[in-house]
């Protein structure tokens, strides 16, 4: 099939192949008609294998899943969902998986997701049988850090992250709740938020309570990690433990709030965003009605505006988390969709931008498939 | 049993399936057993019906997956609500 751009919507899942020689991409779907998709990510250790999120607005949470890139799927035998409670116990409940994330790659079976409410869930085999991982969900601090500051959506366990040099090595990102580590396979986490702004919050020094958007940790370079936050963007520099506000160098009229961040693919200095209106009442449109990706060739210390082909004015955009990613080209393509429905690819990143569907239901994700 | 539409994907298409049990709970059991996956569908993890998932045995309102059919020999499992 080659490349395909997954489109996860509100009402089923879509995708985007790239027509011959340029020509225009060909829709496909809906599959799963009414069904809300969250994430469809596909296995880099098994490209026939993808994992879908879903649930509808009736029934509850579960994972589909493809092994033959996208044709038919099957639903998990076991979908993510928390222990039993105890009698003294908040009893926890998943009400939509929204994160979905390969394991390392000397794991092939292995599979993580996240939920909302935050928890984290891990599959050995493949993503049909789904346990919690009591490490995360029943650490002792775990009800403070995920304390149900939920956003309008719900609050979200996303942005997990394994290490590639090390499959016990993990991140995960809560919003509300702040981005934790842990060195020993999820047995332990501990905070990793030094240096982010909190600004909603009435002591903006606290170790957790922050709200991360999108982690994304660099492929070439693990060490270093770049951070879409509702309080600016930031980037990490592991052993370093204080994230730096890279976003201080974006232009003040713009800002630097946004929901997604993607990396490019081989050079760890290379980001884009897509900055939203974070201002008074957080319209988290684009700002001003004028849509533009930013990028950064220098880790963050500057920023130049991507704009060329997009709307130029009254055009009021909202790009969701998951909703922004990259290709794997030599010049790379971005793909961004929006919560109405619109698909845009930015060819030699993001250089140029042209719409590549319109009048799908609202967007969730979009994720590359090779 | 009497199916919503969004549940038919699991019994086949069929609006109207059976299953054997005297409670509620035991009809589900069963119900998994033949169509596997669709109790958590409607069931949480935590044993709760689900939020805009209604269970009635007869014309009454299941409240508690512990309860007895009685006399009702038709639960219906109805999906409710669900916006734009």
């Amino acid at each position: 099939m080659g490349e395909t751009i997954w489109i996860g919507t509100r009402k089923g899942a879509f995708a985007l192949r790239p027509g011959a020689r340029g020509r225009a991409y060909r829709l496909s779907g809906p599959q799963f008609l009414g069904h809300i998709i969250h994430h469809i990510v596909q296995d880099p250790r098994d490209r026939k294998v993808l994992l879908m999120a879903a649930k509808t607005g009736h029934l509850g949470p579960t994972v589909f899943r493809s092994t033959d890139r996208g044709r038919s799927w099957k639903e998990a035998t076991r979908p993510p969902a928390f222990r039993k409670a105890g009698d003294d116990e908040k009893a926890r409940a998943v009400a939509r998986v929204f994160w979905l994330t390969p394991g390392h790659s000397s794991e092939p079976g292995t599979w993580y997701a996240g939920t909302a409410p935050a928890g984290l869930f891990r599959s050995v085999d493949g993503g049909d049988s789904w346990q919690p991982v009591a490490g995360f969900n029943d650490h002792p601090m775990n009800a403070k850090w995920a304390a149900g500051l939920a956003t309008p959506d719900g609050e979200f366990l996303h942005s997990i992250l394994v290490d590639p040099r090390d499959a016990r090595h993990l991140y995960l990102a809560l919003s509300i709740g702040g981005v934790f580590e842990s060195v020993d396979g999820g047995a332990d986490w501990a905070p990793l938020n030094h240096g982010i702004a909190a600004d909603f919050l009435p002591d903006p020094a606290v170790p957790f309570g922050h709200d991360p958007h999108r982690v994304e940790m660099h492929p070439a370079q693990p060490d270093r990690l770049y951070q879409q936050n509702h309080c600016g963007i930031y980037r990490i520099d592991r052993p370093g433990v204080t994230w730096t506000r890279i976003g201080t160098a974006m232009p003040k009229s713009v800002g630097d709030i946004g929901f997604p961040i993607v990396l490019h693919p081989r050079d760890p200095d290379v980001a884009w965003v897509l900055p939203m209106d974070g201002t008074s009442v957080w319209p988290r449109t684009s700002v001003g009605g004028k849509p533009a990706v930013y990028q950064t060739r220098d880790a963050g210390r500057s920023w130049r505006r991507l704009s060329r082909g997009l709307p130029e004015r009254q055009a009021w955009l909202t790009v969701l988390r998951q909703a922004m990613c990259i290709d794997a080209r030599e010049s790379p393509g971005l793909y961004f969709g929006t919560t109405a429905g619109e698909v845009w690819a930015g060819a030699n990143g993001g250089a140029s931008w042209r719409r590549i569907a319109q009048h799908l239901p609202e967007i969730y994700s979009v994720t590359f498939a090779r | 049993m009497r199916v919503a539409s969004p549940l038919r994907s699991y019994t086949g298409g069929a609006s109207s399936v059976t299953a054997q049990g005297g409670t509620v709970a035991e009809l589900l059991a069963d119900l998994d057993r033949r169509y596997p996956g669709m109790r958590f569908r409607m069931i949480d993890e935590q044993g709760a019906i689900r939020p805009h998932i209604r269970l009635y045995a007869g014309t009454r309102e299941v409240q508690g997956l512990g309860e007895s059919m009685g006399a009702e020999s038709v639960l219906h499992l109805i999906c409710a609500l669900s916006g734009g």
